[in-house]
């Protein structure tokens, strides 16, 4: 599975096409850039030595959206899973189940993540933001710009955008319209709302230059 | 009867604008519940156990261990020792435990013994397909051989489109309560008045017995209509573990498995022309496969059907594979792409740009006219004229350029749809319709009828959709919905204030026919001074509210709405020739679609055709293996869809215009999906000098296509 780390985000484009370039950014991008790619990759956490849990439901302590939660969850549940069949938010998604499509993506400490492909016992210790979880009350300036550009349809990957967008965002303030089109190619859409999902990222990043944005 | 006609163009408020979609923001924040969100009270998890054979006979199943594993409350056995499955996820057993894991863990505790049998799971090779062949009978119009004879410059080419499948992103599946008299169903369905018949069917339960609740879906695309095996296990499960409810959604696998498909087609075609470019005879053996039954045929030639001389064959071949379901404008997308590939190919041997052979054959067409000026609005947005070249002539360099059109036709008239207006004595407004929002914008566009009959803000109308206790409003397929619901939301809007206006009318010492509302007021025609305000005027009701109906009669023409829609669409694409890839410049859409209630979602849909047309042109493919009767791809790795960075620029031309908006409200979600795979692949072809005959064109096939120019 390919990934891509930070540095590796490009700057801005240079004109004209170079063949690195224009392969990056062609059609194969459904194949390399469209697979298991998110912008932020947080890495997995190492397990804790000498432990051995499971296969029995343990307690499990996770802090989502800055409030702690304890559930009894069998260690092999994902963190996505967690956060659907046992704790109601049902804001991510389930759709490829592999860490490809993006529609469940959640920020962990400050970085998005596939919550199909974290065990909830691994994310343990860590801030979890979900879509329920930004913009304080309000709507956050990433949704509303969803909406304004109606960058969804079905909208059943939508949240998995704002997120990955969000988390894009927080490290690029200040995107290129080709960047956005790279920070947000790991997460896929059937309906076809790429067109305003492009515009919807753009506006944001303008709104949000505003003020800090929880 | 009232005038229910719309309003002329120049004086709508509201019909015509630009309106964000009403439930965006529940979507964007997540607060959207979809079905597959829901959890009442007790739910119990389901899960299947599917074949991993294309075609076997169950010799034994043992099911004890599973059913005795802690936390199984029901399990069910769908196919017994003895039957055969035909494809592989055939469903065969169903578990429901208290938790999605135990459910997963007694399926695999299942132990099944498989004789394999036989199977066919490709359908390219029609030498291999024996006995699995079926030939629909020849059809020949005019002297097709005389025809070639005489013709000045004739092609022959195989072209073949494969099995796409639907790949909704909230898989197919239900919440069913079911106590054995009552049931609750909550679908993901694109027919919420319609599949509580379905189901109850089923589970011998009258409809009327059947309760239906869903305010989302996770995308349908025409393979949502049916309460299928799982609703019907899922139901029988809930039964009999006491009626608690049970939820099963299919895993990605068998989501692409068997949760629809869209048929392939291949052709062998042979087209003709004089000097001039005319069009004169058409010969094509097409066959394709959607599985068991064999699968569409496409209509062939599409939209140019008035070619003089044709000889038609078709072949359905069966496949050991899922079955096909409705995609998007059935059998066009396939049509379009087989027919406008041979006739790119004809206008290159005529050495003819394409948009000259495509309008001087536009009379072969049942909308000449309409086609001839969609190819002039398309060719301008796209600078066609200057841009064109000839047929691979792109210059030296890796990087070439190309481009190609394609061509739509669809029907789009209004389904059968039933609307429900309640105007209350404290002003308050609600509506309320059994029908869907696919996330085509249906919600907005009613609230906008309503506002702009009522003369109401759009935030003064209450809107209740998903629920089968609502008056019934069709499926949502074929592009039947907006032409359905926006006439009964106008008729029973109309209908409402017509009952407000007798009740107001002594209050304003005029008769009711003197009333119009506008601008938040009921007020005496062209006479202002004399008008009360929305609220004012409904406490005239006294306690008495307002209720009526308002339908779309299908059978009953109402020249509210109509169908019968033409588009013209053109791709840009460069390809790399030492890569193979293929990379999206731009793409124009032209489409006349009739009066456009919301031209911003209206847009979207466009958008988003386009799109789903580009995954087709250029990634979806469903990769059977002949040797072992699996669907390789079945996974969002390696069944590829676009993304955001793949699409290139895209261009929508909708024809609002005084001559269009007269014909009513028509369908618009299918039609600009159908030309876009046509385009591209023509694209290509002018690009690099030869033709990629299979799509989708990915790097490899594009790079075999220039190795057999060059051997």
């Amino acid at each position: 599975m390919s990934s891509k780390n930070d540095s590796e985000v490009p700057g801005k484009l240079k004109s004209g096409v170079s063949r690195r370039g224009f392969i990056r950014r062609a059609g194969i991008g459904g194949g390399i850039l469209g697979a298991g790619v998110l912008e932020q990759q947080a890495p997995a956490a190492p397990p804790a030595e000498g432990t051995f849990v499971g296969p029995a439901a343990v307690p499990i302590t996770l802090k989502i959206n800055g409030k702690t939660e304890t559930v009894n969850l069998e260690p092999r549940v994902t963190l996505l899973d967690a956060l659907r069949n046992h704790l109601d938010l049902t804001g991510a998604k389930r759709v490829c189940d592999r860490a490809t499509c993006g529609a469940c993506t959640v920020i962990l400490n400050g970085r998005s993540v596939y919550s199909c492909t974290v065990l909830a016992i691994d994310a343990q210790g860590r801030d979890i933001q979900t879509i329920e979880g930004i913009g304080n009350g309000r709507p956050h300036p990433v949704s509303v710009a969803f909406v304004n550009n109606d960058g969804q349809q079905c909208g059943y990957c939508t949240p998995g955008f704002v997120m990955a967008a969000k988390a894009f965002l927080d490290h690029h303030p200040d995107p290129t319209y080709e960047e956005v089109k790279e920070g947000l190619c790991g997460n896929l859409c059937r309906c076809g709302t790429y067109v305003g999902v492009r515009q919807a990222v753009l506006e944001a990043a303008k709104e949000m230059k505003g003020g800090h944005h929880a | 009867m009232p005038d229910y006609s719309w309003p002329p163009m120049e004086k709508r408020r509201v019909i015509g604008t630009r309106q964000k979609r009403l439930d965006g923001i529940d979507k964007s924040t997540g607060r959207a519940k979809y079905s597959s969100d829901q959890k009442p009270p007790a739910t119990l998890f389901g899960a299947l156990l599917t074949s991993p054979h294309a075609h076997a006979r169950i010799t034994s199943m043992d099911t004890s261990e599973a059913e005795h594993l802690e936390g199984v409350k029901a399990l069910r056995v769908i196919t017994p020792a003895g039957q055969e499955v035909q494809w592989e996820g055939t469903e065969i057993a169903a578990v429901a435990a208290v938790t999605e894991e135990i459910a997963n863990d007694a399926i695999r505790k299942i132990k099944i013994k498989y004789e394999l049998l036989p199977h066919l799971v490709r359908e390219d090779d029609m030498a291999k397909a024996g006995n699995r062949v079926k030939a629909a009978g020849e059809q020949v119009t005019g002297d097709p051989d005389k025809a070639f004879q005489d013709a000045f410059a004739m092609v022959e080419g195989t072209y073949s489109i494969p099995v796409i499948t639907h790949c909704c992103l909230e898989p197919h599946g239900n919440i069913v309560q079911f106590d054995g008299t009552r049931v609750n169903l909550w679908p993901s369905t694109q027919n919420v008045s319609g599949i509580g018949g379905d189901l109850g069917k089923a589970l011998e339960v009258s409809a009327a017995n059947v309760r239906t609740r869903m305010q989302f879906i996770g995308g349908g695309f025409g393979s949502k209509f049916a309460a299928d095996r799982w609703g019907v296990e899922a139901g029988l499960l809930s039964k009999a573990a006491g009626g608690k409810p049970v939820k099963i959604y299919l895993d990605r696998a068998t989501e692409l498995k068997i949760a629809g498909n869209r048929p392939s087609a291949f052709a062998k075609i042979k087209v003709a022309a004089t000097k001039d470019g005319d069009i004169t005879s058409w010969e094509s053996n097409s066959w394709a496969t959607g599985g068991m039954t064999g699968g569409g045929m496409p209509p062939l030639p599409y939209v140019f059907t008035e070619i003089p001389n044709k000889r038609l064959n078709h072949s359905a071949v069966a496949v050991n594979a899922g079955g096909a379901r409705a995609w998007r404008a059935p059998n066009h997308p396939q049509a379009s792409f087989l027919t406008c590939a041979a006739l790119e190919d004809l206008a290159a041997k005529l050495k003819m740009d394409p948009v000259e052979l495509f309008a001087k054959n536009a009379d072969l067409t049942s909308r000449g006219g309409v086609y001839r000026s969609q190819l002039q609005k398309a060719s301008d947005a796209m600078d066609w004229k200057k841009r064109w070249h000839q047929r691979g002539d792109s210059g030296a360099g890796p990087i070439k350029q190309g481009l190609g059109l394609g061509i739509n036709t669809w029907g789009g008239a209004g389904h059968a749809s039933q609307c429900r207006t309640t105007i209350n004595p404290d002003g308050s407004v609600l509506l309320e319709m059994g029908s869907q929002d696919l996330g085509t914008g249906t919600r907005t566009i009613i609230t906008m009828v309503a506002a702009e009959t009522l003369g109401l803000p759009m935030g003064a109308i209450a809107l209740r959709i998903g629920d089968s206790e609502y008056p019934p409003d069709g499926a949502s397929g074929g592009s039947t919905t907006v032409g359905g619901v926006t006439v009964s939301t106008r008729k029973s809007t109309v209908n409402a204030l017509e009952k407000l206006f007798v009740a107001v009318a002594p209050a304003l010492g005029a008769s009711p026919d003197q009333l119009a509302a506008i601008d938040g007021r009921i007020q005496v025609k062209d006479n202002p001074s004399k008008s009360l305000p929305w609220q004012d005027a409904c406490r005239k009701l006294g306690t008495a509210k307002i209720s009526e109906m308002g339908e779309n009669d299908p059978r009953k023409p109402s020249g509210l709405n109509s169908s019968g829609v033409a588009g013209i669409q053109m791709a840009d694409v460069s390809v790399d020739v030492e890569t193979g890839i293929v990379k999206m410049n731009k793409f124009v859409a032209v489409q006349d679609c009739g009066l456009v209630v919301n031209p911003k979602t209206a847009e979207s849909q466009i958008h988003g055709a386009v799109i789903m047309g580009i995954c087709a042109a250029l990634f979806e493919e469903r990769v059977m293996d002949e040797q072992t009767g699996k669907y390789l791809n079945a996974d969002m790795e390696f069944y590829k869809l676009a993304g955001i960075a793949d699409i290139g620029e895209i261009e929508v031309h909708m024809d609002i215009a005084p001559e269009h908006d007269k014909r009513g409200v028509i369908g618009l979600g299918e039609p600009p999906a159908i030309g876009v795979v046509a385009a591209i692949a023509n694209a290509v072809a002018n690009a690099i000098g030869v033709r990629v005959p299979s799509v989708p064109v990915t790097a490899d096939r594009v790079l075999a296509a220039l190795e057999g120019r060059n051997a």
